[in-house]
């Protein structure tokens, strides 16, 4: 079966605590954290970007498990913020990785699921036999408006999964998606910075297209949430998961381990993956894991997964050879708005 | 071979030259040499002008071509060389007037060196500075010139006793020195304070650690020692002229904390002249940075290493000590005009041994000799003088 | 750097992809085509480093060209790889006062400067402590 063979994050190290910005606003920290449910985010180095946290990612799933190049017959990054409008962050990973030449490459945006739509590619092409094994990234160093109340959540990570039949270590079952066209957040070509519909975003947005995809997941595979171990929801805050999640009839302890964005904050297209990987890091041969992406503009990717023997099998897999999502986000370094400014390229400087 | 006198010697005054080009600068250095060879234009047969950067300094290239014609000798036709081996140009020049009249293929020579550094803002004349190393595996990952000395003094530190005291002190000698050469860019004596409380660059190395950027121009003129006596009466008699070389990266070396080219063409000179280092009266080294002062003191031969550190506090190197080191006040405090630095060592050794060297004046000096170093030690030349 | 002068080391500054003198032995990164030791009765093929060494020496650099000027201060060292030769980089650390000489490093993947703000953006390797 298609699947899941190895995986890798990348989480850079520095965090800025949300009243830190709450306090260059003049917002109300106490409020904003209690309606986020996020209390840190994490920003990239001065040399860090999307591509160089997509081939972290990448190098951190090679880790695990030492996958043939030549087999890599296609990589996808999906991202809002590829260092390049014209230049595909693709081909650079592929190249660190050194899975050049023989092979496909193109960089997907769809908001916050475009990771989840490489997924779904990569999975594509193995199973019509196309390629022994595509590489689905996604990876941002999230843009937020200074000032915007994005700016709370955007934050930088990225997670890539190689997607092959050859043992995987987890099983994707099933995967559909939900698309409509929904004007909930967007970002014109040349802009700085994304632009949302505020609470428009929520109903219409979220909520009607994360539903509409589990929904039809759970009718597709005839299954019901308990049949799940873990769950997982595109994390833009600590909210929205945590509601759709109620709404579905999901409990609490099947979202814990994947809903990592009080700590981390919306890493956009690495999102739901690293929430799937935090999910991954803890899991045992058997559980069954639901995930459901959400991007907006709008739509939202589901999968039902099996993990399989092979993630504590070590012949084929080491999961402690690459650092996990928790050791990841363990021994943060935290800056002032200042410098996380001057991080995020937030002040103008002369040239 | 014939032997070689250095027969006229001229140097700018080194600094910041906002008024002053680099044909200026230049014409002025070559005029007072010829000057004080008492030689007229047409008996001048070559020039070799030591030149790092006019490409990246003054965005122009051709300059052998260019001094000769503002010398006035674009009439004359002469051969005219720009020799570039960063800052030991002026080294490698004065070397190649050296052997075209040893060699009998000339009889009289100019060597000049020339950097015009103020025209640009720091931070390209930082780049510039760069390419010295090695730009591909050096420079293009951030490596700053004073980087790369910070990181042979933070070696040598780690593995021989040398204070940052002692480091200063390289500094505060040669501005001693400095204040007593009118040349000088800096006329004003320091602390060893002031070294230690200045800027870091590129720790451990202060400001006052590095030589500055300076505009200068310096020039020389030699001839065959049997003919010299005919344009001075002091002609100076040039011993031995070694050059080395060696890998242009600082991590490729055998050994970062020496540098092995100057071992090397120290070796080649001593033995050239055939004297041995107690005959040595007093040292020109290229002192880019402290540290490099240190290294060399070692590098030639004069004390082990890890002993110059030690030397220098004791004032072994100072204006009155056994060996007087830098006595122009070094790149440190005389300054640093890249190009020109190589010809001013040998203007300060001939000066010496002809007894015009003022308020910094050695006692029955008989014996001088010059070390110049391009990059972090890839290309080094020495040289050795004496009176006649 | 030019785009093509960046464009042709791509594999050296992404994957340390150096040389080996299977003659005498000798790694080299940067790579070199020739073997000092050896050289014509030499014999050079490829050695992809594994990325790992320790700080020969370091310093922290405090002003820089105007390419990495917002960086500083950062570290500069020489890494002396597993398998023997030297390289100089970049030790990206959030305290300089961590580093050591002898500290061990692993390769990371990082941007290495851009060309203004249109210009192409050169990625390479930096170390961070192992």
């Amino acid at each position: 079966m298609v699947g899941i063979i190895t995986y890798g994050t990348y989480i850079p190290r520095y965090r800025i605590k949300l009243e830190e910005i709450a306090k260059v606003w003049g917002d109300n920290a106490a409020d904003i954290i209690g309606g986020l449910g996020v209390k840190e985010k994490s920003l990239p180095d001065m040399d860090e970007d999307s591509a160089t946290i997509a081939v972290e990612a990448a190098r951190n799933a090679l880790l695990r498990r030492d996958i043939d190049r030549n087999a890599i017959g296609a990589i996808y990054v999906g991202s809002e913020s590829h260092p390049y409008a014209v230049k595909p962050t693709a081909a650079t990973v592929g190249a660190a990785i050194m899975a050049t030449p023989v092979m496909t490459a193109a960089d997907y945006e769809f908001a916050c699921k475009a990771g989840t739509a490489a997924m779904q590619t990569c999975m594509g092409l193995v199973g019509s036999g196309m390629v022994k094994c595509g590489v689905a990234i996604g990876t941002d160093v999230a843009q937020g408006a200074p000032g915007d109340a994005l700016e709370y959540t955007a934050a930088a990570g990225g997670c890539a999964m190689f997607i092959g039949d050859d043992n995987p270590i987890a099983d994707i079952n099933h995967t559909c998606s939900f698309t409509t066209d929904t004007p909930d957040f967007w970002r014109r070509e040349g802009q700085a910075y994304p632009r949302h519909g505020g609470r428009f975003t929520g109903d219409p947005g979220y909520f009607k297209h994360v539903q509409g995809a589990a929904r039809m997941m759970l009718e597709q595979m005839g299954t019901a949430p308990s049949d799940y171990d873990y769950a997982i929801f595109h994390q833009p805050n600590a909210k929205f998961p945590q509601r759709v999640a109620g709404m579905l009839g999901f409990t609490k302890e099947q979202i814990a381990p994947g809903l990592v964005v009080p700590r981390l904050g919306n890493t956009y297209s690495g999102a739901s993956m690293i929430g799937l990987a935090a999910t991954l890091d803890v899991a045992k041969p058997g559980d069954r894991i639901f995930v459901t992406s959400f991007g907006s503009g709008a739509g939202s990717d589901a999968f039902d997964i099996t993990v399989t023997d092979r993630i504590l099998d070590d012949a084929v897999f080491s999961r402690g050879a690459a650092p996990s999502v928790e050791e990841l986000l363990a021994d943060p370094i935290y800056v002032d708005y200042a410098r996380y400014a001057k991080h995020k390229g937030k002040i103008m400087v002369q040239k | 071979m014939r032997d070689v006198a250095v027969i006229g010697v001229g140097c700018t005054d080194f600094g910041e030259w906002w008024d002053r080009s680099f044909r200026d600068l230049f014409v002025e250095a070559g005029v007072m040499a010829i000057e004080d060879a008492n030689l007229a234009g047409e008996q001048i047969d070559a020039m070799y002008v030591g030149n790092m950067s006019a490409g990246r300094f003054i965005d122009q290239e051709h300059i052998g071509a260019l001094i000769a014609d503002y010398s006035g000798l674009a009439t004359e036709n002469i051969a005219s060389t720009r020799v570039e081996a960063a800052c030991a140009s002026g080294g490698l020049a004065f070397r190649e007037a050296v052997v075209a009249v040893a060699s009998g293929m000339a009889n009289i020579v100019v060597a000049g060196g020339v950097e015009k550094m103020t025209d640009v803002d720091t931070s390209l004349s930082t780049d510039a500075l760069a390419g010295a190393a090695d730009r591909e595996w050096e420079g293009s990952v951030g490596a700053t010139f004073p980087g790369l000395y910070a990181m042979i003094a933070n070696d040598y530190m780690h593995r021989y006793p040398l204070t940052r005291e002692q480091l200063a002190q390289v500094a505060v000698k040669n501005h001693y020195n400095g204040a007593r050469n009118p040349i000088a860019q800096f006329q004003k004596e320091i602390t060893l304070d002031t070294v230690m409380n200045s800027t870091m660059v590129a720790d451990p190395l202060r400001l006052f650690d590095c030589s500055p950027i300076t505009d200068g121009a310096a020039a020389v003129v030699v001839a065959p020692l049997e003919t010299a006596k005919k344009f001075t009466d002091t002609p100076i008699r040039v011993l031995a002229t070694a050059q080395a070389s060696d890998t242009i990266a600082l991590h490729d070396r055998r050994d970062i904390s020496t540098l092995d080219a100057t071992v090397a063409a120290g070796n080649r000179a001593f033995k050239m002249a055939g004297l041995e280092r107690r005959d040595i009266d007093f040292v020109e080294v290229h002192d880019c940075f402290t540290i490099a002062e240190i290294c060399a003191i070692e590098d030639l031969g004069f004390c082990k290493k890890g002993e110059a550190g030690r030397l220098t506090e004791e004032g072994y190197t100072a204006l009155d000590g056994d060996l007087p080191v830098n006595t122009s006040g070094g790149l440190k405090a005389c300054g640093h005009p890249v190009g020109a630095t190589g010809i001013k060592q040998v203007c300060e050794a001939v000066l010496q041994l002809r007894g015009e060297a003022g308020g910094r004046q050695l006692d029955g000096a008989e014996i001088g000799m010059t070390q110049n170093v391009g990059g972090t030690g890839a290309t080094v030349a020495v040289h050795i003088f004496g009176r006649t | 750097m030019s785009v093509p002068r960046f464009w042709r080391k791509i594999p050296q500054r992404y994957n340390l992809e150096g040389t080996h003198c299977e003659v005498c032995g000798r790694y080299f990164f940067p790579p070199r085509n020739l073997c000092p030791d050896c050289r014509r009765d030499g014999r050079i093929v490829g050695h992809t480093f594994e990325g790992v060494g320790t700080i020969v020496t370091y310093s922290v650099i405090r002003t820089a060209s105007d390419q990495f000027s917002d960086l500083t201060p950062y570290v500069l060292a020489i890494v002396e790889l597993k398998e023997g030769a030297r390289m100089t980089a970049q030790v990206v650390v959030e305290n300089p006062e961590e580093v050591f000489i002898g500290m061990p490093v692993k390769a990371v993947f990082r941007r290495l400067g851009t060309d203004g703000e249109s210009g192409v953006i050169s990625y390479g390797t930096k170390f961070v402590p192992a």
